[in-house]
């Protein structure tokens, strides 16, 4: 079946911004140009008004199988990420048991292959049981078809340990992403400053994350192995990063849309939905997080989508799981940032799908030849974020009730359509 | 005006009107306390839980002592009694409370905030009796009773709080509620001690302890907790004792007037030394005795109690 996406706004970042026709044969990209004739497809996508954008790639996500069904399944998460417009999704390994050994990889692979929405690629564990304590089977993981490696949820706290995952990992081909925490400071439930104070909640500050930053990079151009810090939430990484950049070391990093879109004011009325590791900070920290998006210091846009049940969220503050569902919010918020000229659509695209490919290795990208992972998103598509309507099965957003403008319309990942609400 | 709050959770969110609603109350309430037959029929029927999360005989006998010279019955629930500690989560544990018709929940809770989660989600009243390291109402509204019986009134009046102010919910109350009345706090301590942005609660910081104290209306020590030595705020209680407490040679520095308040328990001779805790100028014990009428007016005040003061 040859299928037809006519009209569109076609962009492929640095090589195609245009109105164009895209003709999909046998999961493939076949042909792209203006004027494509409708009679050359048997099924046809009007896109005029919308944008074509190869497939977007969300590189933290965590999905709950195996261990904590009630949370996520691969299944639900797949939907939510096709929902969202992700093409493909990087799944952390602190499932139960983690994904830390071939067995887990492979079981993570099989059941997504079975259902009908992203695709799925697994991060593996820095260490076996995220415990810090020594290296997994990294080359018996990349062989099941680990793309990544993480500790994420906790750091790697023993800085040999980290130069040595880095150097092995490096000899691998598998690329690092670093959790960056110094625990001894982070004891805390939220951001250190105002907002905790009058809540009488422990503050994390700034420096717990920051300093952690600046091991990587040290680690990094000690070694010569690519780091990718993720979810940057302070000035000070910002800065860290953009200067550690300066000088060469390869250092790449993501940011989460509720860093560049919330502050640490969320959490008043102790709002266990705006609970978070990192936490939201502060206006400052958020700015700082926008210039570093502007001016390339953070490479991509990745959600850290964490669905949490009620049992873990409807708790005392200090209590309270830590972390947000994003799957199905980061286009619309990710699009706020172009309206207000932080990034250009182009940018935005590179760090949804360019920059994540880039980093990880994956395919991206319209191309003749390459594989029909596309996202077609309406931007002018009005929208209430309403949790309850969400794929995911968990509803712990701080998004609420937001009026959303820009949302995907349709998701095709191998030429086939995962999600259209065209 | 009408009292119409169904909960008590921070003195922050209470207006200066209904500060001096809750302490006329008090006084009133002082009168029942000093009869021969301490009892009035007033919360007759009326179920008061007294559910301590975290243990605190003080703040708890008080409010039980109030339940039951306003004719109320109270039930007492502790950590140990609570399902709580079996995994029931907060809500669960309330909503069992609320099914057995309680009509107030005096809540003492670890958490900051556990009393706004309850409040939010029942119908019964909630008096907050000290959350976590966020608030401690009745404490900051005794403690302002006890001072206005002194001063007469709050405008202008210099208040220091001494002490580990990251770590005191009554530092936080009393900051709120005494800015609220028109008086000037200042609180001090180490800087381990001084939480990140509590300028904004409004009040002033300093790092030295004459200082704040020199020309202060009512000095306020607070509890130094042993325990903190673990998060390195202070090297050993023998140095705090001699950079911050209060001692007769440091008072001196102080107005002769000023008055000494403390919310208790307190440790002799760390944050105030026992000759000064047994001083004239020390009001600990009408801040014991305070407690107990603030208290009465808190349950008084949430059942409706104000709603016909007017006609009554
Ligand atoms: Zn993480």
């Amino acid at each position: 079946m040859r299928i037809l996406i006519k009209d569109g706004r076609v962009i492929d970042p640095g090589r195609l911004d245009d109105t164009a026709d895209i003709l999909i044969e046998d999961g493939k990209i076949i042909e792209i140009r203006p004027d494509i004739p409708v009679t050359s497809a048997s099924r046809l996508i009007a896109a005029s008004g919308k944008i074509v954008s190869p497939g977007l790639i969300d590189m933290h996500v965590h999905f709950r199988e195996p261990g904590e069904e009630y949370k996520e399944t691969i299944e639900s998460g797949c939907r939510a990420a096709a929902h969202g417009g992700f093409t493909a999704v990087c799944t952390m390994p602190n499932t139960q048991p983690v994904n830390d050994n071939r067995q887990v990889t492979e079981y993570i692979l099989k059941t997504a292959s079975r259902c009908n929405g992203s695709r799925v690629y697994p991060v593996a564990a820095i260490s076996p049981g995220l415990k810090g304590e020594g290296l997994c089977e990294y080359a018996e993981l990349k062989e099941a078809g680990a793309i990544a490696l993480s500790d994420d949820g906790n750091p790697v706290r023993n800085s040999l340990l980290m130069r040595r995952a880095l150097e092995y990992a490096g000899g691998v081909g598998l690329p690092l992403i670093s959790h960056s925490e110094e625990t001894d400071l982070s004891a805390g439930a939220m951001n250190e400053g105002e907002t905790a104070t009058r809540l009488g909640i422990p503050g994390i500050p700034n420096a717990a994350e920051s300093i952690a930053v600046m091991r990587e990079i040290a680690l990094c151009e000690l070694t010569g192995v690519p780091v990718h810090i993720a979810h940057v939430s302070t000035a000070q990484s910002v800065h860290a990063i953009r200067d550690a950049k300066k000088r060469g070391i390869p250092v790449t990093a993501e940011t989460a849309p509720h860093y560049f879109t919330l502050t640490d004011k969320a959490v008043d009325e102790y709002n266990t939905h705006a609970k978070m590791n990192p936490p939201l900070r502060s206006e400052a920290d958020r700015n700082a997080v926008r210039e570093g998006l502007a001016d390339g210091t953070i490479d991509a846009i990745a959600t850290d989508h964490a669905p949490h049940s009620v049992l873990e969220k409807e708790v005392e503050f200090d209590r309270a799981a830590n972390g947000v569902v994003g799957l199905e919010t980061s286009l619309a918020l990710s699009l706020a940032l172009v309206r207000e000229k932080v990034l250009s659509l182009s940018q935005m695209i590179e760090k949804m799908s360019v920059n994540p490919a880039r980093i990880l290795g994956l395919e991206t990208g319209l191309k003749i030849g390459g594989s029909a992972d596309i996202t077609i998103i309406d931007p002018e598509h009005n929208w209430t974020v309403k949790a309850e309507e969400f794929q995911s099965r968990s509803r712990n957003t701080p998004f609420e009730g937001w009026e959303m403008k820009g949302k995907a319309v349709l998701t095709m990942v191998e030429g086939i359509i995962v999600c259209s609400i065209l | 005006m009408q009292f119409t709050r169904k909960d008590i959770l921070d003195t922050a969110s209470l207006s200066a009107e209904e500060i001096i609603m809750i302490l006329d109350t008090a006084e009133g309430m002082k009168g029942i306390s000093q009869r021969a037959v301490k009892k009035v029929p007033t919360l007759r029927g009326q179920t008061v839980v007294l559910f301590f999360y975290e243990p605190s005989t003080r703040t708890r006998t008080s409010f039980d002592i109030a339940a039951k010279r306003l004719s109320a019955d109270s039930i007492s629930i502790s950590a140990s009694a609570s399902s709580l500690v079996k995994g029931e989560s907060l809500i669960d544990t309330a909503r069992n409370l609320e099914a057995m018709n309680a009509d107030i929940i005096v809540m003492r809770h670890s958490s900051s905030g556990a009393p706004h989660l309850l409040a939010s989600r029942l119908k019964a009243s909630v008096i907050n009796a000290g959350d976590g390291t966020h608030a401690h109402p009745s404490q900051a509204l005794l403690d302002m009773m006890t001072v206005r019986q002194k001063k007469g009134s709050f405008e202008g009046l210099r208040i220091a709080i001494i002490g580990d102010i990251s770590h005191s919910r009554v530092a936080r109350s009393n900051i709120a509620g005494f800015g609220k009345m028109g008086a000037h706090v200042t609180v001090a301590g180490p800087p381990t001690m001084i939480p990140k942005g509590i300028e904004s609660l409004g009040c002033r910081v300093s790092h030295h302890m004459d200082g704040a104290i020199e020309d202060a209306d009512v000095i306020m020590m607070l509890r130094i907790q042993k325990e903190r030595q673990k998060g390195f705020l202070f090297p050993t209680e023998r140095e705090y004792a001699s950079v911050y407490g209060l001692n007769r040679k440091r008072l001196k520095k102080a107005k002769k007037d000023a008055l000494i308040l403390h919310p208790g328990p307190i440790n002799r001779g760390v944050e105030i030394s026992p000759d000064v805790a047994d001083s004239p100028r020390s009001l600990i014990l009408d801040q014991v005795n305070n407690g107990v009428a603030v208290r009465m007016a808190l349950l008084y005040l949430v059942t409706g109690g104000g709603q016909n003061a007017d006609t009554d």
